[in-house]
């Protein structure tokens, strides 16, 4: 919980890990160069002072993660998503097991998301029950760009992918968080395409689609997309760091958000350890958007920021949220944006 | 670089070659973006590397840029022979030899891909038009056009500034007309769009045009990142 001016902001992290990228545990020049992206990414976006060592970054303790995330970090509960990386590592990068050994240890703390991939066919399909059993799975983490041998990567709109997302909803995993990268079969297409997010989220409106990045680099064609599902959301994993380094190019970025697809469909995440949630909150709880820009993106109210932080996550996970948070968030939360038939006017 | 090897003759026309290359996604050339590392000729043979912010920036995009880089290097009157490689990178291999084998896209990644690049060209080529489409309006808006106008605006409304360069230029590569009488709101194929459509358009721009600028900077921030000491 983070408390500031007398409002209390119940905080889900709806992105963390728990990853091993250490040489001892790279299979080949693929994982040393995913870390070394990753870390890329932690030392050009986060402020000075929270730029750790390659080595703590490659390998952490649970200690840090505890530390970071709940005692100096204000998160109430922390989603855990896999990124299994298998051909990268020897032992996976950050898997199901890995999350759920820490989060057994500490109880009532972390959601234990699991994964699949439609390229293992039949087997994984027994094999996503048994996961499912074990960690009392409510959401999956997809990442479309994971090698496989030969294959570099997949669509959600593969035949197999329907067969697992039929079996997602027969097991109650309802939310499926999709992370795309920069392969996919074929190769010639673009790979960040959203396109197929898109005919799933229409195929099963019973689940719920979160797509981290908002679809970066695609924002656009996400915005695009999600005005016409309702079941779709945008994950705020690596966007939040521009808070910091291009703060107005964050608020380009949330008020697109906010006029496309409107407060109830955005959700916070760290995407830790590449950035750290203490910083994200009190950066983001202090934000506003800038005066020049509040003509056409208007204003980030206190309820947007509850909701953002913690409550539109909160009601994906059924998680119980404390009354104290909840009674004076008001907003409706209708982007403007949100009917395609009549698109707002533009203001200059 | 490098700017010490392109300062003469010859090496000035390679760099300006490499300029007319742009990262397709991000719409800018790959030289203002800081991804030549190095660009020298000697006796009429040319030497060039290019790298990008990170070691997994797509294939696809990656292949145009070395293809393109070496296209232009050797259309350089004087240049005999070019030299072009990708660094750093996770495909490069396959990307250096299939360039400089004149494979084709399919032919460097036989097994994972099923076609060249030009769609994927097309799409970005369009929304970079959009994109300057959405700048060339705001300027309008500011010089007093209404909205509803802008259905009926000609490219000669227009007064002569970086944004018209930059749309005449995006729609040279389109194929669409650049004259003084042209429609300057049309549709992706050049098409006109009615009064009552123009805002919601005009509106999907804009969604463009921040995301376009968004990758374009963020691209540039992790090349610093990447490259501290000789990144520009």
């Amino acid at each position: 919980m983070y408390t500031k001016d007398g409002e209390h902001y119940f905080i889900v992290d709806s992105h963390t890990h728990f990853w091993d990228g250490s040489p001892a545990n790279q299979a080949n020049r693929y994982g040393k160069g995913f870390i070394e992206c990753f870390y890329d990414y932690h030392r050009n976006l986060s402020p000075e002072s929270e730029v750790w060592t390659l080595e703590k970054f490659s390998k952490y303790s649970e200690e840090d993660l505890l530390h970071d995330l709940f005692e100096i970090g204000y998160v109430d509960k922390a989603i855990f998503q896999p990124t299994y990386l298998s051909d990268f590592y020897v032992n996976g990068f950050n898997t199901t097991e890995q999350d759920g050994a820490v989060a057994e240890r500490n109880p009532g703390k972390f959601i234990v998301n699991g994964a699949w991939d439609p390229r293992d066919g039949e087997a994984g399909l027994d094999k996503l029950e048994e996961l499912s059993q074990r960690w009392d799975l409510r959401g999956v983490k997809l990442y479309t760009a994971e090698w496989k041998g030969d294959s570099k990567g997949w669509k959600l709109t593969d035949p197999w992918s329907y067969r697992y997302l039929e079996k997602c909803e027969q097991l109650g995993i309802r939310n499926i968080h999709i992370h795309k990268g920069p392969t996919i079969y074929p190769l010639n297409r673009d790979a960040f395409d959203v396109a197929d997010c898109d005919e799933v989220a229409s195929a099963f409106p019973n689940l719920n689609f979160i797509i981290e990045h908002v679809g970066l680099p695609r924002l656009e064609d996400f915005c695009w997309i999600a005005t016409q599902e309702p079941n779709m959301y945008g994950g705020l994993a690596v966007v939040m760091p521009f808070i910091h380094t291009r703060p107005r190019y964050f608020a380009q970025v949330i008020g697109e958000l906010l006029y496309w697809i409107g407060e109830d469909r955005i959700t916070f995440a760290s995407d830790y350890a590449i950035w750290q949630p203490k910083w994200l909150v009190e950066k983001f709880v202090d934000f506003q958007i800038p005066a020049d820009m509040r003509g056409e993106y208007g204003e980030l109210t206190t309820s947007a920021k509850k909701k953002i932080l913690g409550l539109n996550a909160a009601k994906l996970y059924d998680i119980e949220v404390p009354a104290a948070v909840t009674a004076d968030v008001s907003g409706n939360g209708t982007a403007v944006g949100s009917d395609p038939v009549s698109p707002a006017g533009v203001t200059a | 670089m490098t700017a010490i090897d392109a300062r003469a003759g010859l090496g000035a026309q390679v760099w300006a070659a490499l300029a007319t290359v742009r990262d397709p996604e991000l719409d800018q050339p790959v030289t203002d973006l800081g991804f030549v590392s190095v660009a020298e000729v000697e006796d009429g043979r040319a030497r060039v590397r290019l790298r990008l912010p990170t070691y997994f920036c797509a294939p696809n995009f990656a292949y145009l840029m070395v293809a393109d880089a070496r296209d232009a290097v050797l259309d350089v009157p004087g240049v005999s022979e070019v030299d072009v490689q990708l660094v750093d990178h996770f495909a490069a291999e396959e990307i250096n030899e299939g360039v400089a084998a004149a494979a084709g896209f399919t032919g460097s990644f036989p097994a994972q891909a099923t076609g060249e690049l030009d769609e994927l060209r097309v799409t970005f080529r369009r929304k970079a038009h959009l994109a300057c489409l959405e700048r060339a309006c705001q300027k309008l808006i500011a010089g007093g056009w209404h909205i509803e106008e802008l259905a009926h605006v000609q490219l000669s409304d227009l007064p002569d500034s970086p944004e018209r360069a930059s749309l005449v230029r995006r729609r040279a590569e389109l194929g669409l007309p650049t004259d003084d009488g042209a429609r300057l709101f049309t549709d992706d194929d050049g098409g006109p769009v009615e009064a009552g459509s123009v805002a919601g358009r005009l509106r999907f721009a804009k969604a463009v045009r921040v995301s376009v600028d968004g990758n374009a900077a963020f691209c540039q921030g992790l090349l610093r990142t990447r490259y501290p000491e000789e990144a520009s």
